[in-house]
């Protein structure tokens, strides 16, 4: 037990993090193609073609679970933001970082593919459905996170002012969820109803569980490289001051 | 060494924020206008017909005054993020956040109740009238405190920022928007005749969970900005 602690809080550290992602990267990558490819060839050519819908329905395989994965890595995203505000640590900031862009890209991959898919199903590029909407907003929320930390120029500043900002969205979330589609059922009546799924073949369940796999991995894989992009980023302001500051000792002794 | 009590701070803050506030009035009737505009725009660009416009009403009125509210949350700390106060009242051996509480809740007596009081006004150019007028006037004020609290933390997290401005607004008004549901909600049910009880039950549920939590997240934003 303590040894492994050992070895997990070593990784808290930048110079170890950096290699160690590094190895992992491939590793999530392969595995990634190959959950994504085997889920996509279950969902397009095995499962069968839906008895109400035709085979429009299969962008099921690509919108639920980037629906998922936006959600989860939001909270994953609080989560690094938590621990960084409560450990001061500032490799959690950097996971922080590191995952929003990819929770907001999920998060536009659920909009446009639930776009597409209610075209021919509803009728409607979009209709005010509570969770339409609530993903909307958790959308805007991403879009908060990333400017704000990009519009702060001292960098621990930003990242401290964006994780207190990603947790107050984390509280929120449950709250608009709820209150969206209270509003929904007041306004607009059952019109469109989502809930109501049929009973899933065991075919098209697997398929999901594997896009969701594999946008997990994909989502570690891109998530590691950013994390080692922000590490060199960040480094290399370091490195720059380290030595315009040690120009100008020079300067003062010449 | 001799210490204030923490109602005398607070106390001493709501009243210089009050004082500022009245020295500069036209800050404060800018708000006031622009939710009195903004709310005007609405007829000439849909239409006049009074049914159309008692149906808008709720929904207008209220993103009107959401909107002052985060046209006025600039003011809540920039000022004394300038000059250097808020740094000093960080070092006040009291909490923070029950000094940012005070703080907001002077903002809200000079933004927050002006638009509470001209929405009577505005409801009855809407064709708002009787109980709907009331429960307009009674979302808001229930309302509107919500607004400055949970907007006083994208201020205080924009302090010093470029663009705060604009910044602010796409923090916090996706934040906003269940008190817009539930305020423009409980207005809309008591034209249609459902009763607002449940709505304005659920707007004092948000304000009660945001008094305790709204100001300590922005207390942590405060001490984030002038460390």
């Amino acid at each position: 037990m303590s040894e492994s602690r050992v070895t997990w809080s070593k990784y808290s550290s930048p110079q170890a993090l950096y290699p160690f992602a590094g190895r992992l990267i491939p590793w999530c990558a392969g595995a990634a193609g190959i959950f994504m490819i085997a889920g996509l060839y279950l969902g397009f050519f095995v499962a069968p073609t839906d008895f109400q819908q035709g085979d429009a329905y299969r962008i099921i395989f690509v919108h639920v679970p980037a629906a998922w994965m936006s959600m989860f890595l939001y909270v994953v995203m609080a989560v690094w933001a938590g621990l960084g505000l409560g450990l001061k640590a500032r490799p959690s900031f950097m996971m922080a970082q590191a995952i929003a862009p990819t929770g907001a890209m999920f998060t536009f991959l659920a909009l446009l593919t639930g776009a597409l898919w209610g075209k021919p199903t509803w009728g409607a590029w979009w209709v005010w459905d509570a969770r339409l909407t609530s993903e909307l907003i958790l959308f805007f929320l991403y879009l908060g996170v990333m400017l704000l930390h990009a519009s702060i120029d001292d960098i621990r500043r930003a990242d401290r002012a964006s994780a207190l900002f990603a947790l107050v969205g984390v509280v929120n979330v449950p709250i608009i969820y709820f209150s969206v589609r209270w509003w929904n059922t007041l306004h607009q009546g059952a019109s469109v109803s989502m809930t109501a799924a049929p009973t899933m073949a065991a075919t098209m369940l697997t398929a999901m569980l594997l896009m969701t796999v594999g946008f997990w991995m994909y989502s570690i894989a891109v998530i590691l490289v950013r994390l080692r992009c922000v590490m060199l980023e960040r480094n290399r302001q370091v490195r720059s001051s380290q030595s315009a500051f040690e120009q100008g000792v020079k300067e003062v002794r010449a | 060494m001799n210490q204030a009590a923490l109602g005398t701070v607070v106390r001493a803050i709501v009243r210089r924020d009050l004082l500022l506030a009245f020295r500069r009035q036209a800050d404060v009737m800018t708000t006031v206008f622009f939710f009195v505009i903004v709310a005007s725009l609405f007829p000439l660009g849909v239409s006049p017909e009074p049914a159309v416009l008692r149906m808008i009403a709720p929904g207008v009125l209220w993103v009107a005054a959401l909107l002052s509210c985060l046209l006025s949350l600039g003011r809540v700390f920039t000022a004394d993020h300038q000059d250097g106060v808020l740094e000093q009242m960080a070092l006040i051996p009291h909490p923070l956040a029950v000094l940012v509480l005070a703080k907001v809740f002077a903002h809200w007596l000079v933004s927050g109740l002006p638009v509470v009081l001209l929405s009577l006004l505005l409801g009855v150019q809407f064709g708002l009238e009787g109980e709907a007028l009331a429960v307009l006037a009674l979302s808001l004020l229930l309302g509107t405190p919500t607004l400055s609290l949970i907007g006083s933390i994208g201020a205080a997290l924009t302090l010093g920022v470029r663009g705060s401005g604009m910044l602010v607004a796409l923090l916090v008004l996706p934040l906003f928007i269940p008190v817009l549901i539930f305020g423009a909600g409980a207005v809309s049910s008591t034209v249609s005749g459902i009763g607002a009880e449940a709505n304005l039950s659920l707007l004092g549920a948000c304000l009660m969970a945001a008094i305790p939590l709204a100001p300590w997240a922005a207390a942590a934003a405060v001490r984030i900005a002038v460390e």
